[in-house]
């Protein structure tokens, strides 16, 4: 079931992400990939970004994430304007905002063992030695359902599935308020996918967590996210909560991708 | 489409069909089913489950180190341990296959109207502006806009949707009576496998051909295929209707995928607040 949005009493807490009116412009492009963009990321209320390929989705992420700048328009981290070069506002940055890939084979260092993946937040931040970060790292394995001997293993020694709770035990090991998440389970079989759906589910509920995701999978979407934005073209053609922009949708855009989702007979 | 001479029995006769690799790993073990002219058979399984394989081997294309014993009959004739003369004979005319990947499918460095001719000359003996024809004509078929303007492109130049009908061009050109299709949408995007699904449905009803779909996804399965097959680490747990199959599956490893697709569905079921 989709999540209930919680009520908001009177002023609405700042926004943990927030874009105004961003556009995208890759170098040598006749056109923007993303053209002015709106959104805020409110804590609590996960947010999906909803479209097709070349829709600007992951566009977006990257610049959620401060791995790429808008040509035009700003980003803020809790109400400042994101500065890539503000090395302090930075370090908040990246520990109060995580994420996870697509890709649970090439997102994780084939040549390091998962107690040092797992670790490296920790360590990058500055917040742990390597031997304080081990209980961090155990107690982070354990929570996504890792068995204990994992930490002293190799990426290639676990499946698709696995690799993705090890992404995962690796961006909630420094305590994030905001993950963000490209198609995080759309690499993975039905029963896994269920699975490590459920197990995001958990997350958000237990430690506040606020997801981000961008997912082309709507019925993953209904899951986990109070609220939607629907891209085509690089614009925003909807927003809402999901209840509303997946139950009763305003645009045709949406009305096409919902109707598009296959069905199983009943 | 020109009648030929089908011998008694189904046209897709798989019994015992096992792929081992050469150390000795079985990774297809004793799979048998049949497919009948005109018969849409869908095989479903998730990752490692052999479905991949198991297209390959029905077309003499398993790769290096890997070896098919058992016996695998298409239109009368035997694939296992045939000479490649006799499965190129094969291939295109009995059974073509489409891919999951379309830009891995297609050269790179060949345009589309190029890469649909070859089949299509060879088959139909075709050439210049009469063989030019027929290529349009195939590239219609698929409903694709600007048949013209495709044919001169290379694969990078058009989207994803156009090159999986590309790919299905192809595969129709020689009329095969069984298409092979392997997760041939799972690549595109839900409202481009939502059209793809519907022209493969109508283009093969219109030919009377007979269809294996290999797919990770039920709902796909489903809207395509009469019969199921599942697969699970190389062994089939249960086959039958696909209407049985996902609303009253048998095998523990069935229940827990219907179960795992229903469950991921219904978030979607949102009652509407306006």
């Amino acid at each position: 079931m989709t999540p209930e949005p919680k009520p908001t009493d009177g002023a609405r807490a700042t926004p943990v992400l927030e874009l105004a009116d961003v556009a995208v412009r890759y170098r040598g492009a006749a056109a923007d990939v993303v053209q002015g963009v709106s959104l805020a990321v409110e804590p609590g209320q996960s947010l999906a970004l909803v479209g097709e390929s070349g829709a600007g989705k992951t566009t977006l992420l990257r610049i959620l994430l401060g791995l790429a700048r808008p040509t035009a328009g700003t980003v803020r981290f809790d109400g400042e304007p994101l500065a890539p070069r503000d090395r302090r506002q930075m370090r908040r940055f990246r520990r109060g905002v995580q994420c996870v890939f697509q890709d649970p084979y090439s997102s994780l260092d084939p040549s390091r063992r998962v107690a040092a993946i797992v670790a490296e937040p920790l360590r990058s931040l500055g917040l742990d030695s390597r031997t304080t970060a081990a209980p961090k790292v155990a107690a982070a394995l354990e929570r996504v359902g890792l068995p204990a001997d994992a930490a002293s293993r190799y990426p290639h020694e676990f499946s698709g599935g696995q690799r993705q709770r090890i992404a995962i035990a690796r961006a909630i090991v420094c305590d994030p308020r905001v993950l963000l998440a490209d198609e995080p389970v759309s690499a993975l079989d039905v029963t896994t996918r269920v699975k490590v759906v459920d197990l995001l589910a958990e997350l958000k509920e237990e430690r506040r967590l606020t997801l981000v995701m961008v997912s082309h999978d709507l019925s993953v979407v209904a899951s986990l996210c109070e609220r939607t934005a629907v891209l085509e073209s690089g614009r925003l053609v909807e927003q809402g909560d999901t209840a509303q922009v997946l139950g009763d949708p305003a645009h045709p855009y949406t009305r096409r991708l919902i109707d598009s989702v296959p069905r199983l007979p009943v | 489409m020109t009648p030929r001479d089908t011998p008694p029995g189904p046209l897709l006769d798989v019994r015992g069909l096992t792929v081992r690799t050469d150390d000795g790993r079985t990774l297809v073990d004793d799979l048998s089913f049949t497919v009948g002219g005109g018969e849409r058979l869908g095989l479903i399984g998730e990752s490692g489950s052999g479905k991949s394989l198991t297209t390959l081997a029905l077309l003499g294309l398993l790769p290096d180190g890997m070896t098919a014993t058992g016996s695998v009959e298409l239109a009368g004739t035997q694939i296992v341990g045939a000479p490649e003369k006799r499965l190129t004979a094969v291939r295109g005319r009995d059974a073509a296959v489409v891919f999951q990947e379309p830009l891995t499918a297609l050269d790179p460095l060949m345009r589309m109207g190029r890469q649909i001719a070859e089949p299509l000359a060879r088959r139909t003996g075709l050439k210049g502006r009469d063989l030019r024809t027929a290529v349009t004509d195939a590239l219609v078929r698929v409903r694709l806009p600007e048949p013209d303007r495709i044919a001169h492109a290379f694969p990078h130049e058009i989207s994803g949707g156009q090159r999986q009908r590309v790919a299905l061009a192809m595969a129709l050109a020689c009329e095969p009576s069984l298409l092979i299709a392997d997760e041939p949408t799972t690549a595109l995007d839900v409202s481009v496998q939502a059209e793809m699904l519907d022209l493969l449905d109508t283009l093969v009803r219109e030919r009377e051909m007979a269809v294996l779909f290999v797919s990770h996804d039920l709902a796909v399965v489903a809207k395509v295929t009469d019969r199921v097959l599942v697969l699970k680490d190389g062994r089939a747990v249960e086959e039958g209707p696909v209407l049985d199959v996902v609303t009253a599956p048998k095998a523990g490893y069935t229940r827990a995928l219907v179960a795992g697709a229903r469950k991921l569905e219904s978030a979607l079921d949102l009652r509407s607040p306006r």
